[in-house]
């Protein structure tokens, strides 16, 4: 069995001493960010970038993998004690979470959350163990058409699946396909919208963007919402959750991973998109519904189990086809390029070792994450109460000195500034900027298949819709975009984010 | 000029983020078509340089009309008030950070932009913002310049460094 050989290389990596290790720090930094309120996982992947750097390929994803996950576990903690999600995917979990705690019973929310990212975790491990393979045997014999067709779909999927405005979405795809093309065009050399600096020859830097984005941006938009109160921490009592709680959170468990799994794969979808899908659909089939937002335990069983489950089952497009459906899997798709791993299907099988080892590596992580975190709750909660304001100008340190190391150079500390102003701008604008990066890292590549498959076909645009695959492909990205644009799923769209 | 929907007509549409968001997408989409005269623009089967993102300009600068005309018709959100002094500090205080690092050495820039960029929030205290500033000054200069190995002066050429 194909399967086992993998899961039994995997295990292999992932368990050498130095592999264990980063996925351990990989997993504590993740709860670290996650329990700090303000600082999100694409942040903190950009900032870690430059020091994965010097690790082999496979230590550094495992680490960059181990954070992502691991901020999912992080960001319950806040959300039960102090009212406050430490991750947007954390979100709905304060609306019955907190209400445990002030019961009194915010042990047992913590330890429901964490049991129900554990067996998503697990789950999904196995799911992409099953699926992975397979997706990467068919994407093996994918073309320039094929490719095309795919991003075009990754792309247009992110817009559908994210929230707000569909037009203004579309937009800031194009602007970051745009972006993404500035710097040397690959067949002719000529250097596009450079204006004679020489630092943009090889192209806006992903890293400088995310951290001028998500790091800068994110402080500015925090200190205009800066609250004029201190946060009040929740008491925590025993974490043992009764036999009565154990039987009402089986089945939201069950079912927060399966639609996690699910929505995870779909570009745009992912955590956030997971945990909120998983909350509605949990009101409506529950037989406690009407205790929902008064600490029914089904409200935080479903949601968590749902996000990590989803924030893994994303992983699989990024393992297999090289394509990222969130801006943390486009950050690992830059990281493994700088490694000098190309993504795509052929990492399986040229790189067997990193594929199974990253795969075996997060099952590691979901582990040290349930027996760590619960002994160590303490602390987390000790770090949940550190004040923004000390917290923001050192975020801004590591932002400044990081960026500034990826080439030693000054010119990308003023980009990110840069960056950091548009994102404010875009937020204010109400213009999401996680496709926007997604954009920006296709956009080359989709010019160079662009390219090749009208090359192919000697200029006939026809040839997407002649091969198979791509024709597929396409029609699932014409119904997905005529599915946004219907009123009646359109309602239904605004309604899982509805319940923030 | 702040509050939603209560103003009518141009003047609400010129403050709602439609508005806006569409001016914006139209004039980077026309910065990227015009700039792009100056490449070759090829055909279709053997496209130049110019070919892909004049197209995508074009494409850009159609959904900011699109966004313009509809923040016309059908009234949106405003964008409301902007943070431009907090904006303006924390960027200087990078900016600065920038000009200073090789100037300066590490320490002065940095403990320059914790203080300037703490200020920013309505919790400042001199005193644990330069508690702050001491601390990551040190944490810093030991992780990133002594490990890490950075190209970066402690203390700069300005200091005799």
């Amino acid at each position: 069995m194909e399967l086992f050989s993998g899961l039994l290389l995997g295990f292999q990596t992932a368990l050498t001493p130095v592999n264990l290790l980063y996925c351990l720090i990989g997993a504590f930094v993740g709860t670290l960010i996650g329990v700090l309120p303000g600082l999100g996982p694409a942040a903190t992947v950009a900032m870690l970038m430059p020091a994965s750097f010097v690790l082999p390929p496979v230590s550094s994803l495992i680490m960059l993998a181990g954070i992502y996950y691991g901020a999912q576990y992080g960001g319950s903690t806040t959300s039960i004690l102090v009212n406050l999600p430490g991750e947007a995917s954390s979100i709905v979990t304060t609306l019955d979470g907190y209400q445990m705690a002030l019961q009194g019973r915010a042990g047992v929310a913590l330890a429901t959350a964490a049991i129900g990212s554990f067996f998503a975790g697990t789950t999904c491990t196995l799911i992409i163990a099953l699926f992975a393979p397979p997706l990467a045997k068919v994407a093996l014999h994918f073309g320039a058409p094929e490719y095309f067709a795919l991003m075009v779909l990754g792309l247009v999927a992110s817009v559908v699946l994210a929230r707000g405005s569909l037009l203004k979405a579309i937009g800031m795809i194009v602007l970051g396909l745009l972006l993404g093309l500035i710097g040397q065009d690959v067949n002719s050399g000529t250097q596009r919208y450079t204006f004679g600096f020489k630092e943009l020859m090889d192209g806006i830097g992903f890293v400088t963007v995310a951290m001028g984005m998500f790091g800068l941006g994110e402080i500015i938009l925090n200190l205009e919402r800066e609250g004029a109160t201190q946060r009040v921490v929740a008491k925590i009592t025993s974490l043992m959750p009764t036999r009565e709680d154990w039987k009402r959170m089986i089945a939201p468990i069950l079912r927060g991973t399966a639609l996690g799994s699910f929505l995870g794969i779909l570009p745009g979808g992912g955590a956030l998109l997971a945990s909120f899908a998983a909350y509605s659909l949990e009101k409506k089939v529950s037989a406690h519904g009407a205790e929902f937002g008064r600490g029914a335990i089904e409200g935080v069983a479903a949601p968590e189990a749902a996000n990590n489950a989803g924030a893994q089952a994303s992983f699989i497009p990024m393992l297999t086809l090289g394509i990222p459906t969130s801006p943390v899997m486009a950050l690992m798709i830059g990281a493994m390029i700088i490694q000098g791993v190309q993504p795509g299907p052929s990492v399986m099988t040229d790189q067997p070792a990193l594929f199974w080892g990253v795969i075996a590596s997060m099952w590691m992580g979901n582990l040290f994450l349930l027996v760590l975190n619960l002994p160590l709750i303490g602390l987390w909660v000790r770090l949940c109460t550190v004040p923004y304001h000390l917290l923001y100008p050192a975020i801004l340190v590591f932002c400044g000195i990081g960026v500034f190391s990826l080439s030693n150079s000054e010119f990308d500390i003023h980009l990110m500034a840069l960056f950091g102003v548009l994102g404010y701008l875009f937020a204010k604008l109400e213009c999401e900027t996680a496709p926007m990066l997604l954009a920006m890292i296709l956009g080359p590549l989709m010019e160079e298949h662009l390219r090749r498959a009208l090359i192919l076909s000697r200029g006939d645009p026809m040839i997407f819709l002649r091969r198979p695959i791509s024709l597929g492909i396409l029609l699932v990205t014409t119904l997905a975009l005529a599915t946004a644009v219907l009123p009646a799923i359109r309602a239904k769209r605004e309604e899982a984010f509805k319940d923030e | 000029m702040t509050t939603n929907g209560e103003m009518k007509g141009w003047r609400a549409a010129l403050a709602a983020k439609d508005f806006w968001s569409g001016v914006v997408f139209m004039a980077v989409g026309t910065f990227f078509v015009v700039q792009s005269r100056n490449y070759s623009i090829g055909t279709a089967m053997k496209m130049g340089p110019a070919y892909f993102p004049t197209v995508l300009g074009a494409l850009l600068a159609l959904i900011g009309l699109a966004l313009v005309v509809r923040a016309m018709i059908k009234p949106s959100l405003a964008v409301g008030r902007l943070a431009y002094g907090k904006v303006t500090l924390i960027t200087l205080a990078i900016v600065l950070f920038a000009l200073l690092l090789r100037r300066t050495g590490l320490i002065v820039a940095l403990v320059l932009l914790v203080l300037m960029s703490a200020y920013a929030s309505r919790w400042f205290r001199w005193t644990t913002a330069a508690l702050l500033a001491a601390i990551l000054a040190a944490g810093s200069s030991l992780l990133f310049v002594r490990l890490l190995k950075l190209p970066i002066p402690l203390v700069g050429p300005w200091f005799g460094g």
